[in-house]
């Protein structure tokens, strides 16, 4: 497991008490060097959000991750954040991430 | 005019708007293809804003909404979210709907 992918599951753990927390380097994916630990997909099942749209959801996850998202060098965040009771909804599946398109390996 | 008065300016007088990197047409990410492509199937025309064309915006769009990546996705003034919350939105339907309304909202022959 990579040193950001372990800083952002902690972060996660401690802020959200997870019922469920994945936290995928999809970086290989992308037009980046290796390791280099940019595009991330995040599960995040929770009691945390209940009550909450996903607008907010993701406005919390962002918070806590604010600093990976300025200066970690974390480019992308797929972030699919559940309640339990979402989870159990989508019978504890989440789409997949979007091919990369080079975008990025151009600026 | 200030780079953050031209966004407020964008999102205000467009009733759908997205900010993505390249185009509908020449989406430069995967992200911001996929959250075009999910606008495009409502059938409600909606305008967009090349990121990688306009680097102030690029610079400033993240702190204008406090939202710290692309695609951003206004509807009627608001940001509703990025890639992944669109697409949630696409398929409960709720995204339709509320470009319709906006759309419906912005339209100079609207009866309301």
């Amino acid at each position: 497991m990579t040193t950001t992918q372990k800083i952002i599951e902690k972060k996660l753990q401690e802020s959200f008490k997870p019922l469920h927390l994945e936290v995928i380097d999809e970086s290989h994916n992308h037009s980046v060097p290796d390791g280099a630990e940019s595009h991330f997909k995040v599960v995040l099942v929770s009691e945390a959000f209940a009550g909450e749209k996903l607008i907010q959801r993701h406005r919390r996850v962002n918070k806590v991750l604010a600093e990976e998202l300025s200066e970690g060098g974390v480019h992308a965040l797929a972030l699919h954040t559940l309640t339990p009771e979402d989870w159990f909804n989508h019978g504890g599946t989440v789409p997949a991430s979007p091919e990369c398109l080079g975008g990025s390996k151009q600026s | 005019m200030e780079v953050l008065d031209r966004i407020k300016e964008q999102v205000e007088s467009n009733p759908i708007v997205i900010y993505m990197k390249g185009t509908p047409q020449f989406p430069m990410c995967g992200f911001s293809s996929r959250a075009a492509a999910a606008l495009q199937d409502c059938g409600v025309p909606f305008a967009y804003v090349n990121v990688l064309a306009d680097p102030e915006i690029f610079e400033n769009l993240p702190r204008f909404a406090d939202w710290p990546t692309f695609p951003q996705i206004y509807i009627d003034g608001d940001l509703i979210g990025g890639c992944d919350i669109t697409l949630e939105m696409h398929q409960s339907g709720e995204l339709k709907s509320m470009m319709e309304e906006a759309a419906a909202k912005a339209a100079p022959t609207g009866e309301s």
